[in-house]
Order: C-alpha cells, then sequence, then structure tokens
C-alpha cells in the first residue's frame, strides 16, 4: 500500500519496528524513574523509622545509667537521736559529710552549704532514713552509701550540659562544676546501671523517677484486658463462623464489629468515662477499668483473627468428626478449635501488644495521674507504660526527656517480643493444609 | 472479701461437677445405659452452677459501691447538702469514705464521722449479704443439677444449650459496646445542647471552652462553635496526606510490580513496624525531633514557624500512615485479575505503562478506600495531636501554625475535670460525638467500596 501512496521524493515514512525503537530508551527512562521513585518512597519511609529509632536510643541509653556519690557518713547522735527516729536531721548529716570531702568549701556559709546539698538527690535523705530506721545501731557510726546526685549534676556527668555555655544560662554555676570535679577527682562519683528505672514508682525527681508504678499498672490492665477480651471475643468468633445462621442479625453483629475495629480509641475512652466511671461508680485511674476499655478495643482484633483461624481449618476434619457421631459443638470444640489455636493466639497476642501501646482512653479515665506507690491490685489508682511516657514527656525537668526515651524503649522492647513470640508461634505450629 | 465469693463460686463449680459425674457413673455402674456421657453430666452441673453465680457476683461488685454510696448520702441529715453542686457532694462523700478507712485530716463534723461508720457498716454488711446469696443460690441449684441426673436425662444437650446462650452473648457485646457509645455520648450531647444551642455549636466561629470556676471569677463567656476545631483538624489530615499517600502509593507500585520477591519479604514487615509503633511514641517524635526540625529550618528560612505547628503533628501522622496506605494499596493492585495485566504487557507496554495505564486505574477504586479509611484514622488520631499540635483553636489554615483539632480537645476538657454537668466536660462528649459520627460515615462509605470493588473482580 505504501508504495502506492508515497510520493517520490518524500522521506520514506519509518517501519513501527523503527518508531518503537526510536521511542523504546525514553519509555524505558520513564519505567527507570518510576522505579526509583518508588524506591525512593520506601527510602524515605525507612530513614524515618531509622531517625525515629536512633533518637530515641541516642537520648534513651543515657538514662540506663544514673550518676550516684560515694560517701562517708557520720551519723551524728546529735543530729539524729534514736528517740526521734524516723524523724531527724537526715539531710545535715549527708551534707556533713560531702563538706568534709570538699575541703575548699566554706560550709559555714549558707549558701555554698545549699549548693553543696544541692549536689545530693532529695531521695539520699530517705535511703539513709530507712537504713537507720531498719538498724539503729547505726547511729553513732560512720557508714559508707552510694547515693544517686540530682538532676542537674547527673545531667553534667553525662556531658548533656555544655559546660562553655556562659554561666548564667548554665543550670549549674562554676563553683557548682568545681566541687562536682573535686569529688569526681577523689574517685567519689560512679555512674552504674540505674536499677531505681524499674524499681521505683514515679518522682517529681527525675533521678529518683522509675517505671515500676507504670509497669504494675500495665500488667494489670493487660491481664484484665486479656481475661475479658479472650473468652468474649472467641465466643463471639465461634458463633459467628460456626453456628450463626445467615439472616439479618448476623449481618449487623458483624457490621457492627468491622465498625467497632475502626472507632478511635478516644472514643472508648469516653465510653468508659461514662458508663464506668459515670454509670457504674468504678474507680477513677483503676488499671482494671483500662483492662475493661481496651478489652472492647481488642474484642474486634480477637474475633477477626480467630475468625481467620476457623476458616482455614479445612472441611475434611469437619466431615470426619460428624461422620463418626460428633455433635456440631464437639466437632468445633473438640477438632476445629484446637487446630485453629495457633492461629487465635498470634491474633491475640498482636492484640494485646496494640493495647499495651493504647494511650488515648487511658487518659480519659485518668490513668495520667501522679502516683508515687506501684499499685497492688487492679483496683488502686496507677499510670500504665504509655501514659507514664506521656506524663513524662510533659514534664520541664531535662532529666525526664532521656528517661521518657528509655521508657519509649523499654515499651518498644516489649512489644517487638511479644510481636516475636506471635511470629514464632505462627511459624512453629500453623499447618498448611 | 471479695475473693471469698469467688472462691465459694469455684468450689460449687468444682463440686457439681464431681457430684454429678459421679451419681452418673454409679448409675452407669448398675447397669443402665446412660443418654450422655458421665463428662457432660459433671459440665452441665458445674455450667448450670457457674454462669448464673458468675453474674450475681459481677453484678453485685459494679452495683455495690454506688448503692452504698447512695444509701450513705440519703441517711445524711436533712439540709446538710442543700444547694450544693455535684462537685462538693462527691467531696463530701469522698470525706467519708476516707474518713471510714481511717484517714482523718482536721476535725471533721459529727455527722460526717456518723455517716463514715454507717459506711463501714453498710460495707461489711454488704459483704456478708453477698457471701450468703452466693451461698444459697450455688447449693440451690447444686440440688436441683443433682436431682436432674438420670440414665435418660440428655445432659450434653442440656450443656450445648448452655454453651451456644454464652456464645451469643459473647458476640452481642459488640452490639452492646455500639450501643453503649451512641446512648453515652448522646446522653451527654444531649445535656451539652441544653445549655449551648446547636447551631452556635454547629456554625459558631470561636472556641473557648473556659467557664468561670467560681461566681465571682472574671473569665470569658466560653464560647462553644467547633468550626475552628475541625477546621485544624482538617489542616493537620490534610498534611498527614501530602506525606502518606504518595510515600504510600509509591512504596505500594515497588513493592506490587518492580520489587524482587526476596527484597518484597522484607520491605514489608520493616514497614509494618511503622505501623505497629505505638502513637504515643509518634508525639514524642514529634516534639523531640520533627518540631524543633521544621522551626530551625523555619527560621534558617526567616519564616515565623509556631513552636507546636501542624506541620511536624501532620508530618508524623503522615509518617504513621504510610504502612496503612501502602498495604491498602499493594492489596488492591494485587486484586486486579492478572489478565489484565498479561494483555498490556503482550501488547507491548513496559512494565511502568503497564502500571499507570491499566493495573493502578483498575485499581484506583480500592486505594480510594485504602485513602479514606486513612483519613478516618487521621481525624480520630489523638496521641500524636495531644502531644504535638496546640491546644487554641485558631480560624487559620496555615500549616505552619499552630492549630487543634477534635481529639485535642476531648482530652484536654476532659483531663482532671470531673463533674459531670460542666459544659466543658459536656462539650467533649459533643465533640466526641460527631467525631463518632464523622468517622463512622467515612468508614462505612470506605468499607463499602472496598467490598464492590472486591465482589466487582471477585
Amino acid at each position: 500500500m505504501s508504495d502506492i501512496t508515497s510520493a517520490p521524493g518524500a522521506p520514506t515514512p519509518k517501519s513501527s519496528t523503527e518508531l518503537v525503537a526510536a521511542s523504546l530508551k525514553r519509555r524505558h527512562r520513564k519505567e527507570a524513574r518510576l522505579k526509583w521513585i518508588g524506591l525512593g518512597a520506601i527510602g524515605v519511609a525507612f530513614l524515618m523509622l531509622a531517625i525515629l529509632v536512633g533518637s530515641l536510643v541516642s537520648s534513651g541509653w543515657q538514662a540506663f545509667t544514673q550518676t550516684h556519690v560515694t560517701l562517708e557518713v557520720f551519723v551524728d547522735p546529735e543530729e539524729i537521736p534514736e528517740e526521734r527516729l524516723p524523724r531527724g536531721g537526715f539531710d545535715d548529716a549527708l551534707g556533713a559529710s560531702l563538706g568534709r570531702m570538699l575541703p575548699e568549701a566554706d560550709m559555714s556559709q549558707r549558701a555554698v552549704r545549699k549548693s553543696v546539698e544541692r549536689i545530693l538527690s532529695n531521695g539520699a535523705q530517705f535511703k539513709l532514713r530507712d537504713m537507720v530506721v531498719a538498724d539503729p545501731a547505726l547511729i553513732g557510726k560512720t557508714i559508707s552509701m552510694r547515693v544517686p546526685v540530682s538532676d542537674p549534676y547527673d545531667q553534667l556527668n553525662k556531658n548533656l550540659i555544655d559546660r562553655n555555655t556562659p554561666e548564667q544560662n548554665r543550670r549549674v554555676k562554676d563553683n557548682e562544676i568545681a566541687f562536682f570535679d573535686a569529688l569526681k577527682a577523689q574517685g567519689a562519683i560512679s555512674k552504674p546501671l540505674n536499677w531505681a528505672l524499674f524499681t521505683n514508682a514515679d518522682s517529681r525527681f527525675p533521678e529518683l523517677a522509675g517505671l515500676k508504678g507504670a509497669l504494675a499498672g500495665s500488667f494489670w490492665a493487660l491481664l484484665t484486658c486479656f481475661l475479658i477480651s479472650f473468652p468474649l471475643g472467641i465466643g463471639a468468633a465461634i458463633y459467628l463462623e460456626e453456628f450463626a445462621p445467615k439472616n439479618k442479625l448476623s449481618d449487623f453483629i458483624e457490621v457492627n464489629i468491622n465498625n467497632l475495629a475502626a472507632v478511635p480509641s478516644v472514643v472508648f475512652g469516653l465510653l468508659a468515662l461514662a458508663v464506668f466511671i459515670g454509670w457504674f461508680g468504678l474507680p477513677r485511674s483503676a488499671p482494671f477499668v483500662g483492662g475493661l476499655t481496651l478489652a472492647l478495643m481488642t474484642m474486634p482484633t480477637i474475633i477477626i483473627a480467630t475468625r481467620a483461624a476457623l476458616k482455614s481449618v479445612p472441611p475434611s476434619i469437619r466431615e470426619a468428626a460428624l461422620g463418626l457421631g460428633a455433635s456440631k459443638q464437639q466437632v468445633v470444640f473438640q477438632h476445629v478449635l484446637p487446630l485453629a489455636m495457633p492461629g487465635v493466639l498470634t491474633g491475640t497476642i498482636i492484640g494485646l501488644a496494640q493495647a499495651l501501646g493504647e494511650t488515648a482512653p487511658l487518659l480519659l479515665i485518668g490513668m495520667n495521674a501522679f502516683i508515687t506507690s506501684a499499685p497492688s491490685s487492679p483496683f488502686d489508682s496507677a499510670t500504665a507504660l504509655p501514659t507514664q511516657i506521656f506524663i513524662w514527656a510533659d514534664s520541664p525537668e531535662r532529666g525526664f526527656v532521656s528517661r521518657t526515651s528509655a521508657a519509649i524503649l523499654i515499651l518498644l522492647g516489649f512489644l517487638v517480643a511479644m510481636n516475636a513470640v506471635a511470629i514464632y508461634l505462627r511459624q512453629k505450629f500453623e499447618k498448611k493444609w | 472479701m471479695t475473693a471469698i465469693p469467688f472462691l465459694l463460686l469455684i468450689l460449687a463449680t468444682l463440686a457439681g461437677y464431681v457430684l454429678n459425674r459421679m451419681a452418673a457413673r454409679t448409675i452407669r455402674d448398675n447397669g443402665a445405659r446412660l443418654h450422655s456421657m458421665t463428662s457432660y453430666h459433671g459440665l452441665y452441673s458445674a455450667l448450670m452452677v457457674l454462669v448464673p453465680v458468675l453474674t450475681i457476683i459481677l453484678l453485685w461488685l459494679v452495683l455495690e459501691g454506688s448503692v452504698i454510696d447512695r444509701m450513705v448520702m440519703s441517711g445524711l441529715p436533712d439540709g446538710m447538702l442543700d444547694g450544693q453542686g455535684t462537685g462538693a457532694v462527691q467531696l463530701v462523700l469522698a470525706e467519708i469514705k476516707s474518713i471510714s478507712r481511717g484517714q482523718i485530716f482536721g476535725t471533721p463534723e459529727d455527722w460526717k464521722l456518723a455517716a463514715a461508720e454507717r459506711y463501714s457498716a453498710l460495707r461489711a454488711q454488704a459483704d456478708w449479704w453477698m457471701i450468703a446469696v452466693v451461698a444459697i443460690v450455688a447449693l440451690a441449684i447444686l440440688v436441683f443439677a443433682r436431682s436432674r441426673v438420670s440414665a435418660e436425662f440428655r445432659a450434653r444437650q442440656g450443656v450445648e444449650h448452655i454453651v451456644s446462650g454464652l456464645m451469643i452473648f459473647c458476640s452481642t457485646v459488640a452490639i452492646f459496646t455500639t450501643i453503649g457509645i451512641i446512648v453515652s455520648l448522646s446522653f451527654e450531647t444531649v445535656r451539652f445542647l441544653d445549655r449551648v444551642p446547636l447551631t452556635e455549636f454547629l456554625f459558631g466561629l470561636n472556641w473557648e471552652p473556659q467557664i468561670p470556676l467560681r461566681e465571682d471569677q472574671i473569665a470569658a463567656e466560653g464560647a462553644f462553635g467547633w468550626i475552628p476545631v475541625i477546621l485544624g483538624t482538617i489542616v493537620i489530615t490534610v498534611v498527614a496526606l501530602l506525606v502518606a499517600v504518595p510515600v504510600g502509593l509509591f512504596s505500594a507500585i515497588y513493592l506490587n510490580e518492580f520489587a524482587p520477591r526476596k527484597l518484597r519479604a522484607t520491605i514489608k514487615p520493616v514497614l509494618e513496624i511503622l505501623a505497629g509503633v505505638p502513637t504515643v511514641v509518634y508525639g514524642f517524635f514529634a516534639i523531640l525531633v520533627v518540631a524543633p526540625a521544621i522551626r530551625s529550618f523555619g527560621q534558617s528560612l526567616g519564616v515565623d514557624v509556631a513552636p507546636n505547628t501542624a506541620l511536624a503533628a501532620g508530618g508524623v501522622m503522615g509518617i504513621m500512615l504510610v504502612p496503612f496506605i501502602s498495604s491498602f494499596a499493594d492489596d488492591a493492585l494485587s486484586a486486579v485479575p492478572g489478565a489484565l495485566r498479561d494483555a498490556a504487557l503482550g501488547l507491548g507496554a513496559t512494565r511502568a505503562e503497564m502500571m499507570t495505564t491499566v493495573l493502578f486505574p483498575a485499581a484506583i477504586p480500592g486505594i480510594v478506600g485504602g485513602v479514606l479509611l486513612a483519613v478516618s484514622r487521621a481525624i480520630g488520631e489523638t496521641m500524636i495531636v495531644v502531644m504535638a499540635a496546640g491546644l487554641i483553636a485558631k480560624m487559620t489554615i496555615n500549616p505552619l501554625d499552630s492549630v487543634t483539632t477534635v481529639t485535642v480537645q476531648i482530652v484536654t476538657l476532659l483531663i482532671g475535670d470531673t463533674s459531670f454537668d460542666n459544659p466543658k466536660t459536656l462539650a467533649a462528649f459533643a465533640l466526641g460525638m460527631m467525631l463518632f459520627l464523622v468517622t463512622l460515615m467515612i468508614n462505612v462509605f470506605a468499607l463499602r467500596i472496598v467490598r464492590k470493588y472486591r465482589e466487582a473482580y471477585d
């Protein structure tokens, strides 16, 4: 055809192969571009994850150690008479022993004495008091003890305070730094692991604040959550998957469960505040109420996971059991459910891990209170790990920044461990039919 | 004290199981043919005891506190609480309770001491009553269940009936939760609308929920127009989507089409980590790293940036939503039938052309559904904005400014304040109601799109 229409002298039209070949380079470039944009997007996400974890680790690792000072404390019978215990001038005894280690400090001057005493944490005197109350024979003796230093000096020792900033912008003054350096030169300063982070409850003072109360609160809340959501979730899932007639009601329940899974968590907090606390009169700030709320939020996750696990059990198992004369419930409870259990447990652990990190509903039921003792039952006031993070993140003291990061690292550690268990269970026990 | 009823419950349940099972065994050993296996006879009795008695104990525990409170308060001498607000009454009650625990501060009035004594007495009585009721009911059921054991008794059917009932109860908990949410929110919202007209709430341009605490305090009247709050929510949501949608979509395209299988198997779980990080962690990340970074970057350009800018909160929220969008988009792309893909490639399209002209357009409904679900997540997300966004409602769409959101207002209005008759508290519930309705509508709509689209290709 072309030889007829093409006029002599006109450029010979290119064959389609040539056309394609000419455009191929451009098209391949386009493909490469799309690929690189995709890789870039993933790179951005990974970079953000890396910055997130990196910044938490770099600010949090410091909180796992705490600067301490070792003192030779003379328990002066004048200051601490036995008959007045547990009262006594414990802070003066500690201050005096520091003064003896710092000959250059003029302890007769009130201002100097105060700034020397400020090196020690506020908790030091209580530590001494507890030792003396436990063993009054210590009165009149000199005891060697290691006590935490207060937050500014802890920061100084960890090089978080820049010594080159002008004095008026610094929280520790030049002479105070000199005192601290003198103590350091004597080898009195040490930086052991910060066990207080795990053995103390919350405190206004960063160097004394710990997560014991939050960990206990989270434990009780999760226990309550598990005890309620696990049986309820499995029961609901079995009914919906195996027994429910296909009618409007079961459809409605299904839609409900799917919607509940997407309701904002803060709405569950409002529900808990109005119903559990307002109408039922349950105590505020109690891990039990927190657990109840979390159970309502975890239940849809468990139901969805259990239904998927039940679905994956092949019909031949059911038919075999039915054929041998088992009743429908016997089939489900003695054959299908045990086979679906790994999937159910995986879903439950993942649901509980989500519940562990949930914060907003716990704030609304008051689990963000300042509580300085660990709860001994699920009905005592307590905080939880995520709400403790929120409280510390809001605290103005510098020392709480690294402690918040440390608390987050601990929370993330728990989450990683729970998810690892879930993955292990899935890979170890899940059968491919 | 509360342990005793539970102990009784466990004992009675075990006793029921053992007694009925033994009875059934004796019948069998005497040569009769049982209808049900002996363990079903035992289970029948155990469940018959367990279910009603546990219900009694739980109801008792839930209701005991408020009933005793009411009895104590109504037993107070006349005229003590006249003209006092709920807050003051609550304080009196708390004082009475702490006196009854032995924590006495100052010298309380005599009527308070008497009330405290009455409170302790009532509590002790209630405990004994509960033990008595539990013991009597359990015993009666045990006797009844034992009397039904016979060779013909269909114990298995009985057990299965109870178990089905329990399972139906379990599945209705979801309905009750939804009903509870709707009822509690609307109850408080109606009370809120008694004080603030609906038109002011829906169309007011001012949100200043400061209410004078005392009569004589000079403070703003308090304005409850939610437009600036929802505007702030929209600003932050848009910022979050501007981060999450491109990053999520392009990740999904790469993972779905270009990534080698091994790479995909490692990238996907790592992306999922982003979704598993608790939101309180993102909030701290926003105030620790992102907000200062944006601020100093803005200052280096000479732009004034608020310390709690919408950009920081929204950006961090966007990072959180990336895995959400990418997994939805990945699913949607995978759900497109392979024939469409093969046809495009067979016609000579490059893989990029196949993706942009065939696969992606075909997957758009599913992707839109995923994005809508992400929108509802972003609107309902709380901790990131509570920590990183502002508290004051402003009519602005400048992402460098500080804005507030619905969830921030709910949390700040409810933290600390407890009394339920304060417009501030009620406003939080009204906001919660709007939040619930908006997210519910988006969710229903999005799930419908996703489902319809899946059906179209199945």
